[in-house]
């Protein structure tokens, strides 16, 4: 179905499954360790080989020479593949370096080698015997440094020029502005981190090649697979029932799944590889670290009459700019204002989407300078945002917002965090020998549907089976799809099963972005409505006022159980849901507001929050108690980038040092108090089939600077380079002599 | 590459400005060894046995197969994860003899003789334990991965707290420790989610210790 007009009643309304905080139908699987995982498939492969990633030891250069004898005769090896004898291998249209490196070396850690041999041990031990005589060049590893001469960039998807986007005469008014800020920000190198490694087993029929793999993006990893290996797609068959954890690192064809692919087919049986930690950071994509000037200028009443934000990132060559000016286009009004990207050439290892892929940055920038100018000016932080509201996309001032709720969502949660008692003036609260802090700031993320495409089969024994190649990362896609299912078809949640995350299944929208909870249950929506088209027409009703419900089907005043329409065999229904032009008449996006408090020891100038609230405005909730969980995550994920998220560059060799989970901190338990999520009820008619919008990314966007606000209301000290860290604050604390 | 024509040269000692030549062997081990490669001869296998989850089993394991792989590999009791191996997540935590270790860090020859306990052995999924049942009630988990160490410490902090064991948020030494948020997750934080459910995994432990207490 294409979704062209705006979405009128229909059966989702009734909500009599779907908006119910059901437990996941896949719980029990995942709390018992039963839920298999890409290098867990002993069912359906008996005695793999395995399969062990050699990475690159230098950032740039190239391989002078590698001697494999040791290796090739060390106990138990199968095989060793480079990219010596590997064949001819393509570039995944996604991946921005090549993912077997050799002779050239693009980044530290790039794949060199897989060692295939009958077990684990086996293939470690032999890979360090592989003697590699590198030649190392100079490379370009410091971005303050090429940020001096790199030049303006177009957008990520490539869409858009390189050129600054203007409106109204930005430094003209900025100059006439009674208050004025112009700050820089910077975000460092981030790393997803995600508990499950990259990891993939690979088994070969022929010419036909099974991969289980841990994947978010069912078709992309296989189209790219395909295009790497020089095979045609329709060889390979990619599954991912289980993923644990992606945050836009698995979005991508990576090297675990290729390197077992080369090793099942030179050791003639199937190969599991998965990719060691200390490997991950490196070898793998992160966020790029950011350099963002913010520009602020406003009358003394706090109307925005200027506004810019410049933001430069970098990448490989032939990569992408983090795009964090995304949300200053959209966020607060303004009438002059500028946003641009520059894009410097990096020889660091690939930058890619991370989890809200330039808002997330760019909102830690912003949403600081936002409570800067409030400060400026005299007004409250919320004030401040309520006056600068827009309906309206500032730019296209004829694009209206379809829903926006930003205002309700600052309002509410300041009465629910109870704002009122905060003290504008920094560094005056105390308890005990801790400073005490309370910050907020707005959360916005743009929201989209995507194609995405559905199977349902209502067969003979009531059991209605959803197929699709949706993943579900830890999102709740099993369960809010089955509950979309259940929903149409008039069933309970028990009577549905879903099957997720398999190539034979239609193509769907895969889980990024956020567009894939509303997305995904669009298309099950849309293969529904076929389904129920197929059981009115056999049951002999007109099938546009049919109602399906507790198991019945009626239409006028004729009844009948849906079970009769099966009886002469199961019904099926296929479709996909895509986007028409609503995005372009309406401005489709979530907003929320995130409040923080935290404590900072007046002696040490340790960090630890304290309360945390999310009010979010995301359409239609599709189960409130997963769409919590994935914003609980966020702002969990936003307090880590606040206060210790960071890669660490060397920037002489040209690495990210601390590439393990003991070196790269993250929040741990006791990081993490009590949080609290509230969603505004609401649909949004415009954005979906099923009127839901995402939240899992919404929920990390903000969180960073209210972390950041609350701390320097705690303290008096700004810091605007992320992280947040005590060394940053500790020598100006108030109150510690 | 257009920008670099010196790496066009590839003998060693012709090299210009900006390059250099290293030779970095894969392990320090390997780079000790200068001359004639030693082959060592393979570790011979070694003959095992233990109780998992109430069950014995024999096994004949490299010395170096850690229990995490031992239980995985070997036993195919995958539910006990990795995610690091290298013990800074927690993800492949098991009970031995009723105390909770990272089976990452320790070799399958260690533990002749132990009674070790997986995630499996806790309960399975029509019988849930009351600590996976409250994961599940409490939406304590989001990906899964890191869910079965955080359950199997979970039902050990609990017994921790119970014992009285002290740990680094304990006000006083003397005193026994309390079933506190504070404790529950000061006693949890070698256990990493990197989605994020902490807050879930609270509620879940506090009910299952309020139903004990």
């Amino acid at each position: 179905m294409k979704f062209d007009t705006p979405a009128g009643a229909n059966p989702i309304d009734r909500t009599a499954v779907v908006g119910r905080p059901h437990d996941r139908i896949d719980g029990p699987l995942k709390t018992t360790g039963t839920a298999p995982y890409a290098y867990e498939h002993h069912a359906e492969v008996r005695n793999p080989a395995c399969g062990y990633i050699l990475g690159s030891a230098i950032g740039k250069g190239r391989i002078g020479a590698m001697d494999l004898a040791e290796a090739k005769t060390a106990p138990g090896v199968l095989a060793i593949v480079t990219a010596q004898d590997a064949g001819k291998l393509g570039k995944g249209k996604f991946n921005t370096a090549k993912l077997l490196g050799g002779p050239d070396i693009d980044h530290y850690h790039q794949a060199i080698a897989v060692v295939v041999a009958e077990t684990f041990e086996q293939a470690r031990a032999a890979a360090a015997l592989i003697r590699v005589d590198y030649i190392r060049a100079k490379g370009r590893f410091d971005l303050a440094e090429e940020l001096k001469t790199a030049p303006l960039t177009g957008n990520s998807n490539g869409g858009a020029p390189p050129k600054e986007a203007r409106v109204g005469d930005f430094e003209q008014a900025f100059a006439a502005a009674p208050v004025t800020l112009d700050a820089t920000y910077t975000t460092p190198d981030q790393s997803h981190m995600m508990m499950e490694p990259f990891a993939s087993l690979a088994a070969w029929h022929g010419d036909e090649l099974t991969v289980w793999t841990s994947n978010q993006m069912i078709d992309w990893g296989r189209t790219d697979l395909a295009i790497t290996l020089g095979i045609p797609k329709e060889k390979i068959r990619f599954l991912s029932p289980y993923v644990g954890g992606g945050f836009g690192g698995k979005l991508f064809l990576r090297a675990d799944a290729v390197m077992a692919a080369l090793g099942a087919r030179a050791a003639k049986r199937p190969v599991k590889v998965a990719m060691p930690r200390p490997l991950m950071a490196n070898n793998s994509t992160h966020r790029p670290a950011t350099v963002q000037r913010i520009r602020i200028g406003a009358t003394r009443e706090g109307t925005i009459t200027a506004i810019a934000h410049e933001s430069g990132s970098g990448d490989l060559p032939g990569g992408r700019p983090e795009t964090a000016v995304n949300q200053s286009k959209l966020l607060y009004a303004g009438a002059n204002r500028l946003t641009a990207m520059r894009l410097a050439v990096l020889d660091l290892p690939e930058g890619n989407a991370m989890r809200a892929p330039g808002e997330a940055p760019g909102m830690m920038a912003l949403e600081i300078a936002i409570d800067e100018m409030a400060e400026r000016l005299g007004m409250d932080p919320i004030a401040f945002r309520v006056k600068n509201d827009t309906q309206v996309d500032p730019e296209k001032p004829e694009r209206p917002f379809s829903e926006r709720n930003l205002v309700r969502c600052l309002r509410e949660g300041a009465d629910r965090f109870g704002w009122a008692r905060r003290d504008p003036r920094p560094g005056q609260v105390r308890d005990g020998r801790w400073l005490i802090g309370m910050g907020m700031a707005a959360a916005f993320r743009n929201s989209s549907l995507v194609p995405s495409g559905a199977r349902v089969r209502l067969g003979r024994d009531g059991i209605l089976v959803v197929e699709t190649d949706m993943t579900d990362i830890g999102t709740g896609s099993y369960t809010i799809i089955g509950q979309t299912a259940a929903e149409m078809l008039g069933l309970p949640l028990n009577k549905v099963q879903v099957r997720l995350a398999d190539s034979r299944f239609p193509v769907s929208a895969g889980s990024g972005g956020q567009f894939g909870a509303a997305s995904s249950t669009s298309g099950v929506y849309a293969a529904c409505l076929k389904l129920r088209e197929a059981v009115a027409q056999r049951l002999g009703f007109n099938t546009t006022d049919a109602v399906f419900e507790g198991g019945t089907v009626k239409s006028g005043n004729r009844s009948a159980d849906l079970a009769d329409a099966t009886r002469a065999g199961d019904l099926t229904g296929e479709d996909k849901v895509e986007p028409g032009d609503l995005e372009k008449k309406y401005q489709i996006s979530t907003f929320g507001a995130h409040f923080v408090e935290v404590g900072v020891d007046a002696y040490t100038g340790v960090m630890r929050v304290r309360r945390m609230l999310a009010v979010c405005d995301a359409g239609r909730i599709l189960n409130p108690k997963t769409a919590r969980s994935q914003v609980i995550g966020a702002m969990t994920m936003g307090v880590g980038g606040a206060l210790m998220e960071e890669l660490a560059v060397d920037k002489r060799f040209g690495f990210f040092v601390n590439h393990d989970l003991a070196s790269y901190e993250v929040p741990v338990h006791l990081d993490i108090p009590h949080q609290e999520v509230l969603f505004l009820d609401g649909t949004d008619d415009k954005a979906s089939p099923m009127k839901a919008k995402g939240v899992g990314e919404l929920g990390l966007c903000g969180v960073g600077a209210a972390v950041a606000n609350a701390v320097y209301n705690a303290t008096g000290v700004r810091v605007r380079d992320y992280p947040v860290t005590l060394e940053k604050h500790l020598d100006r604390l108030p109150g510690a002599a | 590459m257009a920008d670099l024509p010196e790496l066009d040269i590839s003998r060693r000692g012709m090299l210009g400005g900006g390059t250099a030549t290293v030779v970095i062997a894969a392990s320090p081990v390997a780079a000790a060894q200068d001359k004639e490669p030693m082959q060592a001869d393979p570790p011979a296998p070694i003959p095992l046995s233990f109780e998992v989850n109430g069950e014995k089993r024999d096994l004949t394991l490299d010395s170096r197969t850690t229990l995490l792989d031992a239980l995985r590999e070997h036993l195919h009791l995958t539910g006990t994860k990795k995610g690091c191996d290298h013990g800074q997540c927690g993800a492949c935590t098991v009970l031995v003899d009723g105390v909770r270790i990272n089976s990452c860090l320790t070799l399958a020859v260690m533990h002749q003789g132990d009674r070790i306990t997986t995630i499996e052995g806790l309960g399975t999924p029509d019988r849930l334990h009351p600590m996976q049942a409250a994961f599940v009630q409490h939406d304590g988990y989001q990906c899964g991965y890191c869910t079965p160490g955080q359950i199997c410490s979970a039902v050990a902090v609990l017994d921790e707290i119970g014992r009285g064991v002290p740990s680094y948020v304990a006000a006083d030494l003397t005193e026994r420790p309390r079933m506190t948020d504070i404790e529950m997750r000061e006693r949890m934080s070698g256990n990493i989610c990197r989605c994020g459910a902490y807050s879930n995994i609270a509620e879940a432990m506090a009910q299952v210790a309020g139903e004990r207490a």
